[in-house]
């Protein structure tokens, strides 16, 4: 299937070779994930195959304990307010870049994505000192602000991405049809860019409902999130309740993927009949 | 302006959320050690406590770090309101002003603790000891004195120590042979700190290093190590609860208190000592002891204790023959300028 | 809409000129609404981002702890000339300050500030404090030398004076392993203390290690993605994307479960006779880089794959007709047309790879762990505050320098998402 219909036999064999090693890649890739999975189900506290036998003991112990479950609350509070600002305000301002015409866009633009690059002890420990001054340390507050800062970058990113293909007489046209700003940006801006716009938040949430360093330095006990209450299983010991977590996490993130590639697809359909 | 509304109102929503939770209000936030540990406390103390006052017990675990309580206060925004903390933290928070002076005559005064536990700013709850271990069932004849846990001729293998200088430099001083009653007087001379970290060196390839106190158990459970430091109370309930056969070295072993201490700036001070005070009634205390074989520093506390837990204690005479008791005035002056170069050392 | 406006034609009895202003007002007007569009996220990253990272970088230089506690001793010291034990004033002056620290428990707090400079600070200031304490007038400077012979040294007294200064460059020198003795001269820092620049180093050293590894490991499965046919190709994208939307501490957890001395892959070599005990694969460099490399593969992964979609199949052809062996084709054509993804995708798992905290502490050993697992440690552990930003501001400096040079080969505009 790979090789060209005129390879010769040994470049045949190169491209068997090079199967091999991608499928070994893959298996880099996802191995692990799914190597933990089936052991979230053993019936014993110990990581061994062939699993000694089958049970849900850690599940209910990940619903129904009740850190877990508070974790999974504060967890699910976080990250969606964390979206909502970082989606608001990163949609604005990918619409206002894109205008073409704001002064020292390259440099504006490097400071809204420098939140990706700067390393993440860097800013938890700068809010750690900044937000301390102001009260905000081990605030619910202080939380999503600090996760919306951090998701901001990817919807950005995203929603830029999906302007580039768009065509401005598109708004114009609407413009001259009679429609107001809002209206024309309701009606044909926002459709287009909704799938942008959608997995930009999707980015901002998994940066929020993942992330454990600024939550270290910036949530009390009250504030303990998913993955700080994993974080500190693993320091202590790797109980298979993390394992049955770490399923859900995935299954979770695995559901974030197709709505993504769903989301692709729209959107490539959408340019594909407006092109 | 529009933008500014928006973030007021997302504060009111976040804030709601947040009275919303169930430990907002009524409540304490207790931090101990993590593990069996905190497991005793948990049915000895907390669960006693929420039942009888109806306070709310939010539990956290730490790893004895006294900058993050330091850290907590100077910000201004104390989350902790009790703390189990170690010997030496307890004279540092006073030294440094983060912990709060304790009121004695709530607790009928220092005499009621055993002599020398009692600290201006942490009320005793329990006598400890850090010793080494190894499993019984993978060693027949196994180490019978501190020099062995450095000897990687005769035992080799990985050991597991914890990630602090505290105990460390103690125990590689008295595998020098230097006698318990003079560990600290030789800690104090740069020679005796240099001679320390130089019998480290000698296993330092050997080292898995741990940081809870949940780990040391473990890593004997899985063969990861051959021996390991650990709380003496962690290897008790190892073997009690998930039925090991885990022997304890006593010899050379250190003992040391934990004690409750106040944070400055908590916002029930009458709540907090009430929950000490139950903490440290000699019901309590005795009652501790059936989950971790840790010594009640209240004295009335140990008429109440069984027989068959006492000889499991650091305390009794024959486990004591050789120990050394920490010295928290050492460490209190100390701690810092040991734990620099202990960190450098490690990571080097 | 001005837009709207404008396209219209300009007719015949309109006023030359005014078009013009207008023109320029009505630009004007639309920049200013593009700008009031990206305004609130930049106020939104200028306030809650850049201005606590400003002021993390302002404690790296910052001095407060004996100008604050010892403002006397401060004052008594000035006119001090540095060649003999200071007289009775100062220690007077020093006496006066100690009673008022006492009272604040900040003695405790200088000597630690001091001890960063004079190994043992800390506990003759302790020790001072009692001394104090105990009550008793002057004269004190005969009471000081006699609780410890220290406060006598001249070379004391001159970092004491240094350390009441406004700024200091303490921090940032050690953080390069540097030292400044009581004269001001800089010089290497004492061995024992000496661990930054090799921390550095070793940060670099396994961000290229990383970088390397997924680049090997990436490039191959990129071209893989770029050739087959879009159906199966989405298909495996999710393959790659899916560990990227994974919690890093369930990847972590994975490698735990999976290099552990019990843990599965040693089972499975014992099993299969492969070893014959079990192997350390984990809290080792080896374990910090391969799961380092887990996290950051689709990173790479990404761009050198959008690159090579772009390359049209025949110019592989061409190479081939015009009698290049395989080889030859995709060494000489192919692969230089991929060297703007490859750079883009390397440096940027290189940048990233930089920060990195939470792998390391969780599955590397002692010596994998990188700066920010100092950072962290400064600011959680040891209270250093000015120690941490220090770090942290040589961290960030290397990071944005990187960033810039992303910026100017690649774009950040040009990253994309899946």
């Amino acid at each position: 299937m790979l090789a060209p219909s005129y390879a010769t036999p040994r470049e045949k064999f190169t491209y068997l070779v090079f199967a091999l090693y991608c499928t070994l890649v893959f298996l880099f890739l996802v191995g692990p994930i799914l190597v933990i999975m089936p052991l979230s189900f053993s019936s014993e506290p110990w990581f061994t195959y062939p699993l000694p036998g089958l049970s849900l003991r850690w599940y209910e112990d990940f619903f129904f304990n009740e850190r877990w479950r508070e974790a999974l609350y504060n967890s699910s509070i976080v990250a969606f307010f964390a979206t909502l600002i970082a989606t608001g305000l990163g949609t604005l301002a990918a619409l206002g870049l894109s205008r073409g015409n704001v002064p020292f866009s390259g440099l504006i633009l490097s400071i809204l994505i420098s939140p990706m690059i700067v390393p993440v002890v860097i800013v938890a420990v700068a809010m750690f000192f900044g937000f301390a001054a102001v009260g905000l340390n081990n605030t619910y507050l202080g939380l999503i602000l600090a996760h919306a800062i951090l998701g901001t970058p990817f919807v950005v990113i995203t929603v830029t991405a999906t302007l580039t293909g768009f065509d401005r007489s598109l708004t114009r046209a609407a413009a001259s049809l009679g429609a107001s700003p809002w209206t024309a940006f309701r009606t044909v801006t926002l459709p287009l860019i909704a799938p942008g716009v959608t997995s930009g938040a999707l980015f901002a949430f998994v940066t929020s409902w993942d992330e454990v360093v600024v939550a270290l330095f910036l949530a009390s006990p009250d504030q303990r999130t998913l993955p700080r209450q994993m974080f500190s299983g693993i320091r202590e010991q790797i109980s298979p309740t993390i394992t049955a977590a770490a399923t859900f996490l995935v299954i979770f993130a695995a559901l974030l993927m197709m709505t993504l590639e769903l989301l692709r697809r729209r959107s490539e359909r959408l340019r594909g009949t407006l092109a | 302006m529009q933008i500014k509304s928006l973030t007021m109102t997302l504060s009111a929503l976040a804030l709601s959320a947040a009275c919303g939770s169930a430990f907002a209000a009524d409540s304490l936030t207790i931090t101990s050690w993590g593990g069996a540990y905190q497991k005793s406390q948990e049915e000895a103390y907390y669960k006693p406590f929420t039942a009888k006052t109806g306070i709310k017990i939010t539990q956290e675990e730490y790893n004895g770090e006294a900058a993050r309580i330091r850290a907590m206060v100077e910000s201004g925004n104390t989350t902790w309101d009790a703390i189990d903390v170690d010997a030496a933290t307890a004279q540092q928070g006073c030294d440094e002003g983060f912990l709060t002076p304790i009121d004695y005559s709530k607790f009928g005064g220092k005499e009621a603790f055993v002599k020398g536990s009692t600290f201006d700013c942490g009320i005793p709850t329990i006598i400890y000891s850090t010793i080494y271990a190894y499993d019984a069932d993978k060693i027949k004849d196994g180490p019978k004195t501190i020099g062995d846990l450095f000897d990687t001729k005769k035992w080799p293998g990985k050991r597991a120590l914890q990630k602090t200088p505290f105990g460390n430099l103690e125990f590689a001083l008295m595998a020098e042979g230097v006698p318990a009653d003079k560990v600290y007087e030789t800690l104090k001379t740069k020679e005796g700190v240099e001679k320390a970290f130089k019998k480290l060196d000698t296993i330092k390839k050997d080292i898995v290093w741990w940081e809870a106190g949940a780990q040391p158990p473990q890593l004997l459970a899985s063969g990861e190590v051959v021996m390991t430091t650990a709380w003496n109370g962690r290897i008790f309930n190892a073997n009690k609860v998930d039925k090991k056969n885990f022997k304890i070295v006593w010899d050379g072993q250190l003992l040391d208190y934990d004690l409750w201490a106040i944070p400055k700036g908590v916002k029930d001070l009458d709540a907090v000592y009430k929950f000490v005070e139950f903490a440290s009634s000699p019901e309590a205390q005795a009652e501790q002891t059936k989950y971790i074989s840790y010594g009640p520093a209240l004295l009335a506390a140990t008429a109440k204790i069984a027989p068959d837990i006492l000889k499991d204690l650091p305390t009794a005479p024959e486990n004591a023959k050789t120990a050394l008791a920490n010295d928290p005035v050492f460490w209190g002056d100390n701690k810092e300028e040991l734990l620099k170069r202990f960190n450098t050392w490690v990571a080097q | 809409m001005a837009v709207a406006a404008l396209e219209g034609d300009a007719g015949p009895g309109v006023d030359r000129t005014s078009l013009k202003t207008k023109l320029r007002r009505a630009e004007r007007l639309n920049r200013a609404r593009s700008f009031s569009l990206v305004a609130p996220l930049l106020l939104f990253v200028l306030a809650v981002f850049a201005l606590p990272i400003g002021l993390m970088l302002v404690r790296s230089v910052e001095n407060t702890e004996v100008r604050d506690s010892l403002p006397r001793t401060m004052v008594a010291l000035e006119s001090w000339d540095g060649t003999a034990t200071p007289g009775e004033g100062v220690f007077a002056a020093f006496a006066e300050d100690l009673v008022q620290t006492q009272k604040d428990r900040t003695t405790a707090l200088v000597g630690k500030r001091i001890n960063y400079e004079v190994p043992g600070a800390r506990s003759r200031f302790l020790k001072a404090g009692r001394l104090i304490d105990a009550g008793g007038g002057g004269p004190w400077k005969d009471k000081f030398l006699a609780n410890d012979a220290e406060w006598g040294s001249v070379d004391f007294w001159a970092i004491m004076k240094r350390a009441g200064g406004v700024m200091t460059p303490y921090y940032l020198l050690t953080s390069l392993d540097l030292r400044q003795d009581a004269t001001g001269a800089v010089s290497w820092n004492f061995a024992d203390q000496s661990i930054f620049l090799e921390i550095f180093y070793r940060t670099i050293w396994i961000s290229f290690m990383v970088t390397l590894a997924t680049l090997i490991l990436g490039y191959p499965v990129a071209h893989l993605l770029a050739i087959l046919p879009p159906k199966h190709a989405n298909m495996l994208m999710i393959l790659v994307l899916l560990p990227f939307t994974t919690s890093i501490l369930v990847r972590t957890t994975a490698w735990i479960v999976l290099l552990q001395s019990n843990g599965v892959l040693n089972d499975a070599l014992l099993a299969l006779n492969i070893t014959t005990e079990r192997v350390q694969l984990i809290f080792n460099r080896f374990g910090t880089v391969l799961a380092m490399t887990h996290i950051q593969l689709p990173f790479t992964i990404l761009p050198i794959y959008s690159v090579m979609k772009s390359i049209p199949a025949s110019h592989l052809r061409a190479a081939r007709s015009l009698g290049a062996g395989p080889l030859t084709a995709f060494v000489s054509v192919y692969m230089p047309q991929t060297l703007p993804g490859v750079g883009a995708g390397c440096l940027l798992t290189f940048i990233l790879s930089l920060g990195y905290y939470i792998t390391p502490a969780l599955v590397g050993g002692p010596q994998d762990q990188m700066v920010s697992y100092f950072v962290a440690l400064y600011t959680n552990r040891e209270m250093n505050w000015g120690q941490a930003s220090a770090l942290g501001a040589i961290l960030l400096l290397i990071t944005l320098v990187l960033y810039a040079v992303f910026n100017r080969l690649v774009g950040i505009d040009k990253v994309k998402l899946g």
